[in-house]
């Protein structure tokens, strides 16, 4: 501290100590140093709120859809033109179905379809409805096939587009030509909203439907489905694997090589790469066993090999909060070495070892990169009925639609991260909780 | 029988297993239960264990096996022809004759008569089961296949049956052995030892795969591209793996990948260690416990985040932004619109990869500081220095082995991170200084080389494997290095 004699002001005064000179100084280096771990934390909250935000604010709408009640009229010589279908029922598979969902449009807007010069005007009026119509409508009359020749109102869904413009997403003031929906839509749009024939409602395809090319058919059904089969896998294999490894690591083990060995390979696996994990999957469980690809029973073993560190080294610290004590009673009223941790360590180290495990199945649930190249990404649009069959996941269906380019998609991939992000947040409130409740303090 | 219903009926036979084991011993103990060496519970155990381990390990055993057996059995008897062609040829043929297979176990008996007497092509017989057979169906196929199928029944017959000895004759010895002298606890417990040790070894069993499975692949990669040329190649052109042309082999060199993947490391700790050092030190040393229950979790949820939402706001928020904002300075500065930064690029993928690290850092370096041993603190600041000096001169030196060691994790991180850096940093392979254009990374590369159809014999997909191997021991190093430190660091204070 050379610099503290120089310092002016001070050096009139005779009998005050040098040493309090710099005071000022290094006082206002404490509150610098205060402020700068201040704004760290609150950059990295900033950052934690703008990235929810910018999740939030594009993927609310995706939970809302643009729906049109339409009086769908099955007309038999649209759908059964040469009455067969008593016979072949084929018919009732291959029929024009999209065409009764536009007809029934027309007749809500006042056109009439068979005068020659509105052609445009109904080709128009045919890209307003979503060509989900056709399996829907299909699924109808073949569950009715009486319902040929009635007129029953039918809520059908809009199209990308006009669902897009409806939520006020499409900019407007565009020039006609380069935007994806004419100001004839646009108008016809506003006359059926003020009508109360379209309105947005609970979008519940969003949860149900599988992969499609087209934003208001896609969504979050089969993957559901899928990460449910592979967090199923990942419970059943990686909890007992798990905490059987680490009651033999922290209760029998002799301290040797081979334990070292253990624990530095656990300590390291926790740490590799998760694609490392893939390309053990894909050259293990699919080139070498000849499982399926996409299946998810892969999936869910690469998973559990992945969740397995998680959680024997979570188990390994909740066994070892339990304290010797129980352990030397236990041993000194006579129970064997099993006994002592299967009667009474385990039952005390569960709560512990369950906080851990659910938060294992959460980083599970999150984890992209492996599935991509065990084939889970595929485009599936029926649901899976048993692990073998193709699936896809949660994130992995998130990452196939971050690659598509339409609005919709934007709108359902932010949708499809916020229901995963609620799956997440679930599990994490359900472990602390867990460890709140039961959390025991010797 | 199938194989589901064979293992039900010997866990059955378990399940009666225990229970005459129990009741055996309580009869046997003639109504003192003290004369038991065991409680009746672990000859119920042992019991069960006897009819159930060896009969579940042989019917394990059987199933893995079997399949390679009836395939080769079936393939000798094929055409000198077949057997003659090279050998990526025969897993081609053996697959025909197993969807060929296939398809005829489907048929109904009317359509096996009309496939018997030779009236209807095969090939639409076997669509209309819903079995595509690729290529053509060659004449001594339907041979095969039916040989294929009696192997097949007669390989689960002899196991259903050799299953369920095998099941009955463990019941039966255990059945013998109950008595009040025999030591039943000491054997369960031995069994459940060995099922104890058998699930830590997974661990090593894991790692075993990783590296024997990458180094196989990689081995054959190797056969076809000389490993300098991959090594040291500064070119990183694959081409396309045309189906069944192997000629066609481009540039794989690792350095512009290799270099794409430190330079967005290096951005992503530019980013983290600062704001998580700053915010560890806050936490641990000045917050009031109040902030801290509050910052801490929420700084803690940015890292249960998963990596494809942080891909996703780099994609969506992050790199248009930049752009926009780059452009926006482009017309400050200069007066022209145009922005300098791409939306893709290792600056967007960095940022974002660095806020995904925050709390890494943040949380690994606030363990390791409040590890400094009280007396360090105190003394410090009982020499009059304030509380940022003893930070800065007392506490960072002595946790600075520490601090390194968690930096070098993060790193390792950083690097074997994959989600965000496919969606923002883009797929063009190239050395470039420039931050704000795309750079591509190793991991980006192994997904683009294992998604899509797939031929497992091209050197343009076994390189995915060559660059895990390589990704696997940078990882592996900084993590045992780090590990090192920490541990070594962690006992000098304990």
């Amino acid at each position: 501290m050379s610099d503290v004699t120089t310092t002016p002001g001070l050096v009139s005064g005779t009998t005050q100590p040098k040493r309090d000179i710099g005071i000022k100084k290094r006082y206002a280096a404490e509150r610098r140093f205060k402020l700068y771990g201040l704004l760290a934390i609150s950059i990295g909250i900033l950052f934690l709120l703008l990235l929810m935000w910018s999740v939030i604010s594009k993927g609310y709408t995706a939970f809302q859809q643009t729906a049109i009640n339409l009086p769908i009229t099955f007309s038999e010589d649209i759908i059964d033109p040469k009455k067969e279908r008593a016979t072949n029922p084929q018919v009732l598979m291959m029929a024009n179905y999209p065409r009764l969902a536009r007809d029934g449009l027309l007749a809500e807007l006042g056109i009439d379809p068979t005068d020659k010069k509105n052609r445009k005007l109904v080709r128009a009026a045919g890209k307003m409805v979503s060509a989900g119509s056709r399996v829907q409508l299909r699924e109808l009359v073949v569950a009715d096939p009486s319902l040929i020749g009635k007129t029953i109102p039918v809520w059908v869904l809009a199209s990308g587009d006009v669902d897009s413009a409806f939520k006020g997403q499409v900019d407007l003031s565009v020039e006609e030509k380069r935007r994806k929906i004419s100001d004839q839509q646009v108008a016809w749009m506003n006359q059926l909203a003020e009508d109360g024939t379209l309105v947005k409602r609970f979008n519940t395809g969003l949860f149900t439907f599988g992969a499609s090319s087209r934003p208001e058919t896609a969504g979050v059904g089969v993957a559901i489905i899928g990460s449910l089969y592979m967090m199923l896998i990942v419970l059943v294999l990686a909890l007992p694997i798990g905490v059987a490894a680490s009651i033999y690591l922290e209760e029998f083990a002799p301290k040797n090589r081979w334990t070292d060995m253990i624990e530095v390979n656990i300590n390291n696996l926790a740490a590799v790469p998760s694609i490392v994990f893939g390309l053990l999957g894909l050259a293990v469980f699919i080139n070498f066993a000849g499982l399926p690809r996409s299946a998810s029973l892969v999936g869910g073993l690469v998973l559990t090999l992945m969740t397995l560190p998680t959680i024997i080294i979570a188990t390994r610290a909740a066994l070892k909060a339990v304290p010797p004590s129980i352990r030397a009673a236990a041993l000194g009223v006579g129970a064997s070495r099993t006994q002592m941790v299967f009667h009474h360590v385990l039952p005390l180290a569960a709560p512990g070892i369950l906080t851990g495990t659910i938060i294992g199945l959460a980083q599970a649930l999150g984890e992209t990169a492996p599935l991509l190249l065990i084939g889970m990404v595929a485009f599936v649009v029926g649901y899976p009925s048993s692990p073998m069959d193709p699936a896809t996941a949660l994130p992995v269906q998130i990452f196939m639609w971050a690659n598509e380019a339409e609005r919709g998609f934007v709108e359902r991939t932010s949708g499809a991260i916020i229901i995963l992000l609620g799956f997440l947040a679930v599990m994490n409130i359900t472990a602390i909780l867990l460890r709140r409740r039961f959390e025991r303090r010797w | 029988m199938s194989t589901a219903t064979t293992i039900l009926i010997v866990l059955c036979l378990g399940l009666v297993g225990y229970l005459a084991g129990r009741f055996r011993s309580v009869k046997l103990s003639s109504g003192t239960p003290q004369s038991l060496h065991s409680r009746p519970g672990y000859y119920g155990w042992f019991v069960a264990i006897c009819a159930t381990m060896p009969a579940l390990l042989l019917l394990t055993a059987w199933v893995s096996i079997s399949p390679a057996i009836i395939d080769n059995r079936v393939f000798d008897t094929l055409p000198d022809a077949v057997q003659t062609l090279p050998d990526s040829d025969h897993a081609l043929q053996m697959s025909k004759v197993n969807a060929v297979a296939q398809g005829l176990s489907r048929l109904t008996a009317e359509q096996r008569q009309s496939f018997e007497s030779g009236s209807e092509d095969l090939r639409e017989l076997m669509a209309q089961t819903g079995v595509a057979v690729a290529g053509d169906i060659e004449s001594y196929m339907p041979a095969a296949a039916t040989l294929l199928l009696e192997q097949r029944a007669a390989s689960a017959n002899y196991r259903t049956l050799l299953v369920l000895v095998l099941a009955v004759a463990g019941f039966c010895y255990a059945w013998i052995q109950v008595g009040p002298q025999m030591r039943a606890r000491n054997r369960v417990e031995a069994v459940v030892l060995g099922m104890l040790i058998i699930a830590s070894s997974i661990a090593i069993l894991t790692t075993v795969g990783i590296v024997l499975s990458m180094i196989s692949e990689t081995w054959r990669f190797f056969s076809s591209v000389p490993p300098m040329e991959f090594f040291f190649g500064t070119v990183w052109d694959p081409r396309f793996a045309a189906a069944g042309d192997t000629d066609s082999v481009g540039q794989f060199g690792l350095v512009p990948l290799l270099a794409g993947t430190l330079y967005i490391a290096l951005v992503a700790m530019v980013v983290a260690v600062p704001i998580g050092l700053y915010a560890a030190i806050f936490m641990s040393e000045y917050a009031s416990p109040r902030l801290r229950s509050v910052a801490k979790p929420l700084l803690e949820v940015l890292a249960g985040i998963p990596t494809i939402v942080y891909g996703f706001f780099a994609l969506v928020t992050v790199g248009p932004f930049l752009r926009d904002i780059s452009a926006q300075i482009n017309g400050l500065v200069l007066g022209e619109v145009s922005s300098f930064i791409q939306a893709q690029s290792v600056l967007t993928a960095g940022v974002v990869m660095g806020i995904m690290l925050i709390p890494f850092v943040s949380s690994l370096s606030d363990d390791i500081i409040t590890a400094v041993p009280r007396s360090l603190r105190d003394g410090s600041l009982g020499l009059g220095a304030t509380q940022s000096e003893t930070v800065r001169r007392v506490i960072i030196p002595a946790a600075l082995p520490g601090i390194v060691g968690a930096l070098l994790l993060t790193g390792s991180r950083a690097i074997g991170e994959t989600m965000i850096v496919v969606l923002a940093a883009g797929v063009a392979a190239r050395l470039s200084i420039n931050p704000f254009e795309p750079m591509t990374t190793v991991t980006v590369k192994i997904v683009n080389q294992l998604t899509g159809d797939l031929e497992f014999t091209s050197p343009q997909t076994l390189v995915a494997f060559a660059l895990g191997l390589t990704l696997f021991f940078i990882t592996l190093g900084l993590n045992v290095y780090a590990l090192y430190i920490v541990r070594k660091y962690r006992e000098e204070y304990e």
